[in-house]
């Protein structure tokens, strides 16, 4: 018998301008588990932080197991045997398992390591976690940190647990490993939120579906008789062609060479291992992989900002291996990179969009002085022609949204003519309508002649836009494949590391 | 309950608003203890406020004190907006006025305009280098520039003090451990009877100003303090330009101190600093970096400093009374950045129910 | 001066450094960097003096002097903790802040020496039966209650913060207040306890100058060893045995003038008095050449702020 644990009543978070909760219901049994579906940035982190404990709503109930709550910190939430795992783990890299186990203990002074040591080893077995309790967090895996964390809330005595995004960082078979202990969990009568953007995730595990959109509870569905259109069109509102253009054209003449590439990151390991491809003229080529399989130091190597490299970079028959940007710059190379971190890297945040504009052209500019007026002329064109949101291009670029931050980063990337595009990303966190907006310019600069390498997550996109797709895994090239031929489980084998004999260019 | 949460935005006056209200708050207080020492805070202020600008004497000398502590100030300032934690302008004074000085002991026979423009030099590369060498250890190694700097401003100051009761000792002073005083031909001239400081002050405002504000270094100046990440990836080069900002840095408080010996003291001693490089800090930082305002602040400052000496013989109170002061002011003025940037919620207590199972 | 003399002088120059380190280390350890170290130093020197002269017990002067510190530093605590201000510029203000009130407060004090009650509390007393062990004895077990309350006190905290809950609680701060939040760690009241603590230890040091080490008062009487202090954090990689020897070392180095005078070694003693600074700096520049950083607390010198998205 399922009884109610956790409901949520008319839930409303906002921050800043953002409204990210708008009056949302929700409610969660003992024994299920629920999901929690919606895009990047429908507001499901922020909700389920509500109930940890880390953002107070403005208003709004939180009625648990019948009565009325409040919970202004991750000490009530943890007392109450709610355990969320978020999605950036909250792990303490130079410490053990065991101290991160043992952080926010109070009563008491003294550590009983040997005792503590035995109940996380007997934990981790019921439960099939596999941790060793000595070993350094930094030295682990990205999947192994994650068991840390779910083993982190049982320890503390959860019934309730969160799980935020859970398989972003996941192989396919070590998503299917943590659905078993999920499963388990439930069995013993635990109560778990699941949160992901993951059709097929959500219809294989869930008991019960519930769809957030743009800060709203749209719907809540038991998973007896979904199917995936269903749940797209509560998602997006409309039963969406996923459809993307890909535009054919003629891929004359090799534009870039990669060969061998190795990169060397700053603890030592090998960010890149012996990367080898090319890219011609007009075309997209797709890069696929998990979250830190190579893809930042593949883009960074291109474009001038990894120091320890080796291997040959050669763009048009000149030879870039090791430049710095400046030098490429300076060498008259018509190259782009639109990176992942986008107010961090690609854009001064505290600067307006005249001084963003800035950057990219004023070391071109004659003289010592910099020529704001040029630069004025650039930032109001690009207004124009993106319909960038904004009421003036003297306004801090921080403060426009997320979709029209990409804009101008890309916007401005693109109005110099590049003809090679690194993009990382792009769509990322942006709208429905905004990502399309950005594969539309993508593909105009693909008919233009020039060349992309598109980093993506979303495998869906990645099978329509690209013309050819590589996949990555721990620095090195799995595979180059036909998107129109390759399946998604063989793309997921290739994520793994197993190497597919696959095309090396257009077949 | 209290609750915290970050500010959308809020407009240009309004942040003025509570920042001056914060000085206000902060004279407030030292009000309160001046009634507590039994003496009427008006009469205080206003002491401080003739005791600096009473006469045209005693304007003279606040002005000389607004001289080294903007100039000090606008090099600060070019550190900081870097993120560069220069606080090292002590030390930076102290070497430049040691280089000025040599100059001026060792070449006197030249003429004045041209000893003084190599007294000028000297002391701004002497300044410069002093700061460009925790530059360096900070670009290459990511050495610590807060105490690397901290550190070089002891080992400045020492080495004065050795030079004063040693080698530069001056023997016609008979024993009293003195360094002689410059000639005549290595003084500053006066204009209005202010040295010439303020006109190298007045002209340094308006270069720095076009630095930060027009040219292709400022601009790179306040990327990198905003992101080295994207500095980098727009082609900046990130070393050369810290070391460069970093060596204009120095070199302005190595000409204030190169001012004081050659303006003010008309000689070298371990007191040609006094403190001036940390007061400067505080008038880098609570100009909210901008350039226009430094020379604002630094005249606030220079009133109190100067209104001090007065209130030491009017009313006995003792001249570290101005420390306390300026750490009040700073206090109040750092604390206020805080409701610039969030918004308080008051509410009612919560229940948060504490269960365990 | 013999050699056993010059070391157990350099043992009681070290005293001052060591409280003002453990203080900071302490401190650091929550995350925030304090360089108000050399104002709580001061703050502690004028009151302890100040409640020593008034009340001739050495306890009592002990006690307001930490109680000085505890003051200033919660007034940093609650800028850089609750305000989130800058922490180099807020420490900066508490060091100005340090300076003026001593410098006040001396004025009144000037050329006072102690009295004799209290110059008499911290005579040297040897330990019985340790003290006669050869060297050592005389060496470590001969000295005054303060030098073997900063012994007591480094080793107290070395195992507050490797064997206890608090201190690794405190650990988890200063490496991931994130981390620590969501394991129910009350972050701020953590890092307001550790640093108004810290703050307390580190006037003591200030406070063992004016009463024990040079018992007149003179202006400026920390000449800076709370800037070394700062730097002594480091050097002993925020370890509190470490510091002890660290803050030792430096102690000898700072009265090293006097004996390298004796062994007819002619220099200033202004240069001599550059020693420490330098030895810091090489510290400072090896210590980043080979890459000390993970010593530290990994979030030392940032704010948290919990909803930060």
């Amino acid at each position: 018998m399922m009884k109610k644990v956790i409901e949520l009543k008319g839930i409303v978070k906002t921050f800043g301008s953002v409204l990210a909760n708008d009056h949302i219901d929700f409610e969660l049994r003992s024994g299920e588990i629920h999901s929690l579906l919606g895009e990047n940035g429908a507001g499901k982190s922020s909700l389920m932080n509500v109930l940890a404990g880390v953002y107070q709503p403005d208003s709004g109930e939180i009625i648990f197991k019948g009565e009325r709550v409040d919970i202004p910190s991750p000490r009530h939430s943890i007392d109450m045997g709610i355990g969320m795992i978020h999605q950036h783990f909250k792990l303490v890299e130079a410490h053990t398992v065991l101290d991160n186990m043992l952080a926010g203990m109070s009563k008491g002074i003294f550590l009983d390591k040997k005792k503590y040591r035995n109940q996380v080893l007997e934990l981790s077995k019921k439960y099939g976690l596999d941790i060793d309790p000595d070993s350094i967090i930094d030295d682990l895996s990205v999947a192994q940190k994650q068991r840390v964390e779910i083993l982190k809330v049982l320890f503390r005595g959860a019934t309730i647990l969160i799980l935020d995004e859970p398989t972003a960082v996941l192989t396919p078979q070590e998503t299917e490993k943590l659905f078993t202990i999920i499963n388990n969990l439930k069995d013993n009568d635990h109560a778990i939120v699941f949160i992901s953007h993951k059709l097929d995730e959500v219809l294989s595990i869930s008991d019960r579906v519930t769809v957030l959109r743009n800060g709203k509870n749209v719907s809540t569905l038991d998973n007896k008789n979904l199917d995936s259109g269903i749940l797209i069109s509560n998602m997006v509102g409309q039963t969406l062609d996923l459809a993307i253009e890909r535009p054919i054209t003629s891929k004359e003449s090799k534009l870039l060479e990669v060969k061998d590439l190795s990169v060397l990151r700053p603890d030592g390991a090998h960010g890149l291992k012996n990367v080898s491809f090319d890219l011609f003229n007009g075309e997209v080529l797709g890069v696929a992989g998990l979250a830190g399989s190579g893809q930042k130091e593949l883009c960074e190597a291109i474009a001038g900002l990894q120091e320890k490299l080796s291997g040959t970079i050669v763009f048009k028959g000149d030879d870039i291996t090791g430049s710095t940007p400046r030098q490429i710059i300076k060498k008259g190379i018509s190259m782009s990179f639109v990176p992942e971190d986008r107010l961090g890297m690609g854009l001064v945040a505290s600067m307006d969009l005249v001084d963003n504009v800035l950057l990219k052209a004023y070391l071109k500019q004659p003289g010592i002085f910099v020529d704001r007026n040029q630069a004025r002329v650039e930032a109001e064109k690009l207004v124009d022609k993106l319909s960038i949101d904004t009421p003036s291009v003297d306004i801090n670029v921080s403060k426009l949204s997320g979709g029209n931050i990409q804009k101008v980063l890309l916007g401005r990337e693109i109005e110099l003519q590049p003809e090679l595009i690194i993009t990382a990303y792009p769509a990322r966190g942006l709208d429905i309508g905004s990502a399309y907006k950005i594969y539309d310019l993508l593909n105009e600069q693909k008919t233009n002649g020039n060349g992309i390498i598109f980093i993506g997550e979303d495998l869906d996109v990645l099978l329509q836009i690209s013309d050819r797709l590589m996949v990555m895994c721990n620095g090195e090239v799995t595979g180059i494949v036909n998107p129109d031929t390759v399946t998604k489980e063989d793309i997921g084998y290739m994520m793994v590391g197993r190497k597919i004999e696959g095309v090396n260019s257009d077949d | 309950m209290i609750r915290i949460s970050k500010r959308a935005d809020m407009p240009q006056s309004k942040r003025w608003i509570i920042r001056i209200s914060a000085i206000i708050l902060a004279l407030a207080i030292m009000s309160f203890f001046f009634i507590f020492l039994g003496h009427n805070p008006l009469e205080v202020y206003q002491t401080i406020i003739t005791g600096s600008l009473g006469t045209y004497n005693r304007f003279v000398k606040t002005i000389e004190l607004v001289i080294p502590l903007s100039l000090s100030a606008l090099g600060i300032m070019i550190a900081f907006k870097m993120k560069f934690w220069n606080i090292g302008a002590e030390g930076q004074i102290v070497v430049g006025a040691i280089a000025a000085t040599f100059v001026a002991l060792n070449f006197s026979e030249l003429n004045s305009v041209l000893l003084l423009s190599m007294m000028f030099i000297a002391s701004a590369l002497a300044g410069g280098i002093y700061a460009f060498i925790p530059a360096i250890f900070k670009v290459k190694f990511k050495t610590n520039e807060t105490l690397f700097t901290l550190m070089l401003n002891y080992i400045a100051l020492r080495y004065v003090t050795y030079l004063q009761y040693g080698p530069w000792k001056d023997p016609a002073a008979r024993g009293f451990p003195k360094i002689a005083n410059f000639a005549q031909n290595a003084r500053l001239p006066r204009v209005f009877q202010i040295n010439a400081g303020w006109i190298i002050l007045i002209v340094f405002v308006a270069l720095i100003y076009v630095l930060m504000n027009k040219s292709k270094l400022g601009y790179e100046i306040a990327v990198i303090g905003e992101s080295q990440k994207t500095a980098k990836y727009a082609g900046m080069n990130v070393a050369k330009v810290i070391v460069m900002a970093l060596f204009i840095s120095g070199a302005l408080s190595g000409i204030v101190g190169m001012i004081q010996v050659a303006g003010v003291n008309y000689t070298l001693s371990d007191q040609v600093s006094g403190g001036m490089g940390f007061t400067a800090i505080i008038i880098a930082w609570l100009s909210q970096i901008k350039v226009l305002l430094i020379p604002v602040v630094g005249f606030f400052f220079a009133m109190l400093v100067q209104g001090a000496t007065f209130i030491r013989t009017a009313f006995q109170i003792p001249q570290s009374i101005v420390d306390i002061l300026q750490a009040i002011i700073l206090f109040f003025a750092l604390g206020s950045e805080f409701f610039i940037n969030y918004k308080l919620h008051f509410e009612r207590k919560a229940k948060g129910r504490i269960q365990n199972g | 001066m013999d050699n056993l003399a010059f070391l157990r002088a350099a043992i009681q120059a070290g005293t001052p450094l060591l409280f003002a380190t453990l203080g900071e280390v302490l401190t650091e350890k929550s995350g925030n960097l304090n360089l108000g170290v050399e104002g709580l130093m001061l703050l502690g020197a004028v009151g302890g003096f100040a409640a020593g002269l008034a009340t001739e017990s050495a306890l009592i002067a002990i006690i307001v002097a930490a109680l000085a510190g505890a003051l200033g530093a919660f007034l940093y605590a609650v800028l850089t903790v609750t305000l989130q201000t800058n922490q180099v510029v807020t420490g900066l203000a508490l060091t100005i802040f340090g300076t003026g009130v001593s410098g006040y407060a001396g004025r009144f004090m000037m050329g006072d020496t102690l009295p004799r009650t209290i110059r008499n509390t911290f005579v040297a007393r040897p330990i019985p039966l340790l003290s006669q062990i050869p060297f050592i004895g005389d060496l470590l077990f001969n000295q005054n209650i303060f030098v073997y309350g900063g012994l007591v006190l480094a080793v107290i905290m070395g195992l507050y913060l490797s064997r206890t809950k608090q201190g690794l609680n405190l650990r988890t701060v200063g490496e991931n207040p994130s981390a620590a939040d969501a394991s129910g760690i009350p972050v701020t009241r953590y890092k307001y306890i550790h640093i108004i603590v810290g703050g307390a230890i580190s006037a003591l040091g200030g406070a063992y100058l004016s009463l024990v080490y040079v018992p007149t008062w003179q202006e400026n009487i920390t000449a800076g060893r709370g800037w070394i202090a700062v730097a002594l954090v480091i050097f002993s990689m925020w370890s509190p045995y470490k510091a002890i020897f660290g803050a030792y070392l430096f102690g000898g180095l700072d009265i090293i003038g006097f004996r390298l005078q004796q062994t007819g070694f002619a220099m200033s003693q202004h240069i001599i008095g550059m020693f420490p600074y330098l030895i810091t700096i090489v510290v400072l520049v090896l210590s980043s050449i080979l890459k000390r950083k993970q010593y530290a607390p990994n979030s030392l010198g940032e704010s948290y702020f919990r909803e930060d998205r």
